[in-house]
């Protein structure tokens, strides 16, 4: 791959690496100010996200309200943010455990292959085989709806992406002489596999994990928006959403806003994590 | 030919196993249900006569493995079951249903195709300001949910401009253009973002393969652009276009399914959400399993197109 290309591989990497770069900064820095309002909703919340109020009902943007207030007369803008938080929560939730269980089952196929590595892998792959949004609504049909039930479900969506991704690279890096000297120095094989094998083999599943935030966020919010998702009173984007969908043509700043809010995350997610896979490795930067 | 025909037939062979652990999962969905799902689905009608009719209308008395095969026997002969809340042929609904999530998803992807490939072998060759203004829609294309983009274009078209109606459905055969507009908003909602993939896709692959040495050697001796980019470049580069477009179906399978409830359309998707919302458990393993067998078929033929565009993919595959 290297090879192919010359001068003009050369220069567009050059030249793609600079925008990333600047991409990277600007996701950080989105993503940076959105976990802050999700952390810091309840202190800088203009209003109690719940508060009701008759002469409020539908009311358009203002100076007290900038993004309008519901069918209820509640604060849009409070409302999206806490219900920014859940949604943040059911995706981080969803990535951190879908990345620990793929990194362990990739890490222990890549290190050991053969046997273990068809075992490990044959049946996650399987999971592959439904499309993502499918599987989800599969499971949830079964366990029944909930924040909880959409975590693991996405989870379990993700957990073979991640597992392919580490045992790709575990597979690479237990090749190498240090490892077989880490071996020969005594080491046990578990030893080898956190030590040696692990940190060489994480940060591709940690970029892939940051791109796979911004996509588990759109997957609640569309399972809440079908309802399947998070239940009310609690309230995510996706059902938010929903809600706004009754008063669109009266209100839309009511459906706008939560909608925003996914989009520019998601935004945020991709630009981060699109940077960092170009710093990873530049001739992937594009799949 | 002989390598290609090897390679046909054990692509072929290597969906059935699959197929059948679908099977696997879409049956045992019923019996992971936590509890009683005869009353879990029966709710507050579940009186012990009807659970126990419920129960053997079901098959739910007989062994597992009985179970199992008797449903797939039937399946295969195209019985599917029956809808325990309508009592109709659930074979009849998804006769019904699948045209119409057939018909959003397949004009949807031929729609991103046509606008995404032309796009990508512009952004990869073209101006400035093209790749500027095509990687600004493919950020936006992917960020942006699809049922949001859906709900906005509801706004504007029906809303402001009232040009289209909101939600409905028509077949095609009863009413062509009326079934058009109908169709046109969730076409292009779900069109969106595979368009992005798509274009982003085509970009990537072209601008690798114009850095080719064929490609100087064919502009030396003069080739026409068009014929450069679309018969040679292309030609080349369309192994992972066609890649992205296999994978994208199955999101797109996906994305139907809440596109499909946002604007009544009555395919499989909505079919199935309904039918969760009233656990409704048969109707909803009947459509399940109708999404996944397509969207295995069409990794079937992904698989096979890919094959006929790199005749190496199938010598690897035969050796």
């Amino acid at each position: 791959m290297a090879t192919q290309g010359g001068h003009g591989t050369a220069r567009r990497q050059m030249t793609g690496l600079r925008g990333l770069e600047r991409r990277t900064k600007v996701g950080a820095c989105i993503l940076a100010v959105l976990v802050l309002v999700a952390l810091f909703a309840p202190v800088i919340a203009p209003h109690n996200p719940e508060a009701i109020s008759g002469n409020l009902v539908l009311g358009a943007p203002d100076a007290a309200h900038p993004f309008g207030s519901d069918a209820l007369g509640r604060d849009v803008l409070s409302r999206v943010m806490f219900a920014f938080r859940v949604s943040l929560a059911v995706a981080a939730g969803s990535v951190v455990l879908a990345l620990i269980i793929g990194t362990a089952i990739g890490l222990t196929a890549g290190y050991f292959g053969g046997w273990v590595d068809t075992l490990l892998m044959r049946p996650i792959e399987m999971l592959l085989a439904l499309p993502a949004l499918l599987l989800a609504v599969s499971l949830i049909a079964i366990v029944g709806p909930g924040s909880l039930v959409a975590t693991l479900a996405i989870a379990i969506i993700y957990l073979p992406i991640i597992a392919r991704v580490v045992r790709g690279s575990a597979l690479v890096v237990s090749a190498q002489p240090y490892v077989e000297a880490a071996r020969a120095r005594g080491s046990s094989h578990p030893a080898t596999m956190l030590r040696h094998v692990l940190p060489n083999a994480a940060p591709p599943a940690l970029v892939q994990a940051s791109v796979l935030m911004g996509f588990a966020l759109q997957i609640e919010a569309a399972l809440s928006f079908l309802g399947l998702g998070a239940q009310p009173p609690t309230s995510s984007l996706g059902l938010m959403l929903s809600d706004g969908r009754d008063v669109l043509s009266q209100a839309p700043w009511v459906e706008v806003f939560p909608g925003l809010a996914i989009a520019v995350t998601v935004l945020a997610f991709n630009l981060f994590g699109d940077g960092l896979r170009g710093r990873l490795d530049p001739g992937r930067a594009t799949r | 030919m002989n390598a290609r025909l090897r390679f046909t037939s054990l692509r072929i062979a290597l969906t059935v196993p699959v197929l059948l652990l679908m099977s696997v999962f879409v049956f045992m969905m019923i019996h992971l249900v936590p509890g009683d799902p005869v009353r879990t689905m029966l709710g507050f009608r579940a009186t012990p006569a009807n659970v126990r009719q419920v129960t053997s209308s079901l098959g739910l008395d007989k062994p597992l493995p009985q179970q199992y095969l008797d449903w797939l026997g039937s399946a295969l002969h195209g019985d599917l079951g029956q809808d325990y809340i309508s009592h109709e042929s659930l074979t009849h609904l998804l006769a019904q249903s699948l045209p119409v999530t057939l018909e959003l998803t397949l004009v949807s992807m031929t729609l991103a195709v046509l606008v995404g490939i032309p796009l990508g072998v512009q952004a990869a060759t073209g101006r400035r300001w093209v790749r500027r203004l095509t990687e600004g829609f493919v950020v936006a294309g992917i960020s942006i949910p699809d049922f949001w983009l859906g709900i906005m274009l509801v706004l504007l078209f029906t809303g402001t401009l009232g040009l289209l109606p909101p939600s409905g459905y028509v077949p095609f055969t009863q009413d062509p253009a009326l079934n058009l507009r109908y169709m046109l908003l969730p076409v292009v909602t779900l069109a969106v973002a595979e368009t992005a993939y798509i274009l982003r896709t085509t970009r990537g692959a072209m601008e690798e393969v114009l850095d080719r040495p064929f490609i100087t050697y064919l502009q030396a001796k003069g080739v026409r652009r068009f014929t450069l980019m679309f018969r040679h470049a292309l030609r080349n580069a369309s192994v992972p276009i066609a890649t992205v477009i296999g994978i994208q179906f199955g999101v797109l399978l996906g994305g139907a399914i809440v596109v499909e409830t946002l604007f009544a359309l009555p395919g499989v998707g909505r079919l199935v959400v309904t039918a969760i919302n009233q656990r409704n458990y048969p109707v909803v393993q009947a459509g399940v399993l109708a999404i996944a067998a397509l969207f295995l078929l069409v990794n079937l033929i992904t698989d096979l197109v890919i094959g006929l565009l790199d005749p190496r993919v199938a010598d690897g595959a035969g050796q």
